[in-house]
């Protein structure tokens, strides 16, 4: 018996399927739900999809590709949570993890999930590339292998592989050794954080992704993680403990205010520019830390922080969670969120579009560029901006 | 794959129309205690040109379709009675003009309720429309299809008076435009044309409602809600009217319910009061409670519950749980402010026959010259047989309306039957003859309004 069958079967018809899930924190649009926003029909909100799962496992519908495709359109970004009025609000995107899960035990699954998943499994990471390369991100840099220094810098899949992300990468590792940290890194030895995999249903690698990492980090000796990516932040801080893990966990966001607080980083000016903040979805929603980043935001001289109408509780998601920025099932559209954020950071006049998350760089990067706006707006990770 | 999906296709692009059962699922679907009935596609066009088309192809292979808005009316009146196109408005949601000091502002049908109440408080915080008390999802088009009543019902009674010029689609796929937006002046006003009330409260049955000037009112700086609790329903008309004679009230509503406790079999008159000072707050809250209300705590029959409570957004969507089931429907009639007394006690004997915890609301509109009555049935969505205590529940209290002389508002298509039965024949003729002109083929909304 699967986790929807135990744990949601009561539940799943609970959902009035209201609409109040589609909405941002100000009301705004009924756009804030990034599959509603791409394909705007009933079956891509939360409640048509909770509806749909609840009949698949009544046996009303049967199961298609394209049933997995809306499932797995689901980026986890906790919006629905933020606004469900009902008492299991907490459990809506549990819910749809928990069908993705059911997936997998029956091994129904998208092709580019499956895919997803295989290259974690068999590689450590989602793009299949041999894990003798993860640690090319750092060439140059002179990092220390991580050996019982004050903290582990994890730098995570995409930051270790991703062309972009492994900017945002470096610039947190260089930023680390000007203000003096005393940290080190895995090298090739990273393998993947495991968020994503359970984001996307697939517990029982999870689980055995976290008890491998717990393991090298208890025989390394670490005790404080600092992430690059709010995914590593989270999945670290509030799952790996269910597996006997528990270290101190930071997001660099955090490391980062603390080290501008105290001084530590002489940041270069950037005159006349407008920097407006995307929350990353795992940092924000999912662990409640809007501060951090915007803290690093104003201290940086000559800039002015905006907003965009979208923001914190009630931000929009670039659209690449639980694994989309791979699976890719809310692209290809002038509706697709990330498309969508561009324009309203151009809409807030913003010549900096800040972000804290290597996913959301990658898909705002790439939607900037659809947009045609790159000229007028450059997306950098907050440590690329105190970098200069 | 169909000529007609692949038309679709051609007219909005493949990810706005389907005919897979997913989509057909979905929209198959009403949240309330309709059996399912499926369309045979599902379509979501951007534009008013788009539509024309759908139109136009609906009537050239006379197939159904169907408007859809917010989905919110719960009696199932966007479901598909005749199979055909579903087709989902939400993609048309631009806010095209406010003009602020003519105090109205122009929309595409398919926008939410939330997005021009949220608009509105960012941009033009002096001014405010009157939202239904449905989810932030129901929209504007949907809601006039019914002739829906919001949170301005007691000064500026229903929202569909409250329009100043209407785009609507034709069953035959032309644009016509109503109102001095016709005649090339603007959107502000209805009058003094030739009165062609053809689209408000008829389902989609004559046209789909594509642009929509509304009226918007003066937004206070300061808003509260007080109670009002009497002990007898009998004093409720009277509280309403002596309310109402001040005129200064936002929103009134009389309420009762088995849920919570302290609601059960007492009478809570909520009362709304708005202005731009401590000192006008103060002086209504002193003519409501100490000049016309007085007589009332006097007695000892009726007390003040509460005062300055902020009203928060509706959330009435939370009565679907009160079964831990997912699922509530109500009735709601347009009757005398003068029913309320037995409005309430019949209701709660259906309630009480149908294991279901009473909920009844009555809202006024105008100055009490009517009340829109509410009877709300929970039911447990995963339980076929608290969903038949509902659905019989709500039959019975739509006969329970004729009974007394009201009117059903959205009535489902059992409710539209009892309606027609005792309905003027010549009103019912003309209604007949105006769909058979508007709508010669019949493919509007079939079975909604459908005279024999």
């Amino acid at each position: 018996m699967h986790l929807m069958e135990y744990k949601y079967k009561d539940m799943i018809h609970r959902c009035f399927r209201c609409g109040y899930c589609k909405f941002p924190t100000d009301w705004s649009d009924v756009t804030n739900c990034p599959p509603y926003a791409r394909f705007r029909l009933e079956s891509y909100s939360a409640g048509g999809r909770l509806w749909l799962i609840r009949a698949w496992l009544n046996g009303e519908i049967e199961w298609s590709g394209h049933l997995a495709e809306i499932v797995y359109s689901c980026v986890s970004c906790k919006n629905c949570v933020e606004k469900c009025p009902h008492s299991f609000a907490d459990d809506v995107v549990n819910m749809i993890i928990a069908a993705k899960t059911a997936m997998v035990n029956q091994g129904l699954l998208p092709k580019s999930v499956t895919e997803f998943l295989t290259n974690v499994q068999l590689h450590g990471n989602p793009y299949g590339i041999s894990a003798k390369k993860r640690g090319d991100w750092m060439e140059g840099l002179d990092l220390e292998p991580y050996q019982g220094q004050d903290y582990l810098f994890y730098v995570g899949c995409e930051g270790s592989f991703d062309s972009r992300a492994q900017s945002a990468a470096r610039a947190t590792a260089r930023l680390l050794q000007q203000a003096g940290i005393s940290f080190g890194v895995l090298g090739d030895k990273e393998i993947s954080d495991g968020n994503e995999v359970e984001m996307m249903g697939e517990d029982a690698l999870l689980e055995d992704l976290a008890q491998r990492n717990i393991q090298m980090f208890f025989d390394l000796g670490v005790q404080n993680i600092i992430t690059l990516s709010p995914h590593s932040y989270n999945v670290f801080k509030n799952r790996y403990p269910d597996f006997g893990g528990h270290f101190k966990v930071f997001h660099h966001s955090q490391i980062l205010a603390d080290l501008v607080k105290q001084g530590k980083l002489t940041i270069p000016e950037t005159p006349d520019t407008r920097i407006t903040f995307h929350d990353p979805c795992f940092l924000g929603r999912w662990n409640q830390e809007y501060n951090a980043p915007r803290k690093v935001l104003k201290a940086v001289p000559g800039a002015t922080l905006v907003e965009m109408e979208r923001n914190k509780k009630g931000a929009l998601c670039c659209g690449g969670g639980s694994g989309n920025f791979y699976t890719d099932f809310l692209g290809g559209s002038e509706d697709s969120p990330a498309r969508i954020r561009a324009r309203e950071a151009d809409a807030a006049k913003a010549t900096i579009l800040a972000v804290a998350c290597p996913n959301c760089l990658t898909m705002l990067e790439d939607a900037v560029k659809v947009e045609g706006l790159e000229e007028k707006i450059k997306v950098r990770d907050i440590s690329e901006i105190l970098c200069g | 794959m169909s000529s007609i999906y692949q038309a679709l296709v051609k007219i909005v692009g493949a990810d706005y129309a389907s005919d897979r059962k997913e989509e057909l699922f979905t929209y198959s679907k009403d949240l309330g205690t309709s059996e399912p009935l499926w369309p045979e596609y599902v379509v979501a066009p951007k534009t008013t040109e788009e539509l024309q088309e759908i139109v136009r192809l609906a009537n050239e292979k006379k197939v159904a379709i169907v408007p859809l808005g917010g989905g919110m009316t719960l009696a199932g009146l966007a479901l598909p009675q005749q199979g055909g196109i579903t087709i989902d408005l939400k993609r048309m949601d631009r806010i095209i003009e406010v003009n602020e000091q003519s105090r109205y502002m122009v929309v595409e049908a398919g926008i939410s309720h939330g997005k021009i109440t949220s608009y509105l408080h960012k941009h033009h915080p002096n001014l405010m429309h009157s939202e239904p008390g449905a989810p932030p999802a129901a929209t504007v088009g949907g809601n006039l299809a019914i002739h829906g009543q919001g949170d301005l019902a007691h000064p500026y009674g229903f929202n569909s008076d409250m329009v100043n010029g209407l785009e609507v689609v034709l069953p035959t796929g032309e644009i016509a435009r109503f109102g001095s937006c016709a005649v090339g002046s603007g959107w502000f006003t209805m009058h003094p044309l030739p009165d062609i009330g053809l689209f408000l409260g008829w389902n989609g049955t004559t046209g789909i409602i594509t642009k929509v000037s509304m009226k918007l009112y003066p937004n206070k700086k300061i808003r509260e809600n007080n109670l009002f609790v009497v002990e007898k329903e009998e004093f409720v008309p009277d509280v309403l009217f002596e309310i109402s004679h001040l005129g200064m009230a936002e929103d009134l509503i009389a309420t009762s319910s088995e849920i919570p406790p302290m609601m059960n079999r007492l009478h809570y008159v909520s009362i709304m009061i708005s202005g731009d000072s401590e000192e006008e707050m103060e002086f209504k809250r002193h003519l409501t409670f100490d000049v016309q209300l007085s007589k009332y705590i006097r007695s000892g029959v009726g007390g003040i519950a509460s005062v300055s409570q902020e009203r928060s957004r509706p959330q009435v969507s939370k009565s679907s749980d009160w079964k831990k089931g997912g699922g509530f429907e109500y009735v709601g009639a347009i009757v005398p402010v003068t029913s309320y007394p037995e409005c309430y006690r019949r209701g709660a004997e259906i309630s009480g026959r149908h294991d279901i915890p009473y909920t009844v609301l009555g809202r006024v509109i105008g100055s009490c010259h009517s009340m829109m009555f509410s009877w709300s049935y929970a039911f447990n969505r995963a339980d076929d047989l608290t969903v038949k205590h509902a659905r019989d529940a709500l039959h019975e209290t739509d006969e329970l309306v004729m009974e007394i002389n009201g009117t059903i508002w959205k009535p489902a298509i059992f409710g539209q039957k009892l309606m027609m039965d005792r309905m003027d024949p010549g009103a019912l003729r003309l209604m007949k003859e105006v769909k058979k002109l508007l709508d010669p083929n019949g493919i509007m909304n079939p079975g909604n309004w459908e005279v024999i």
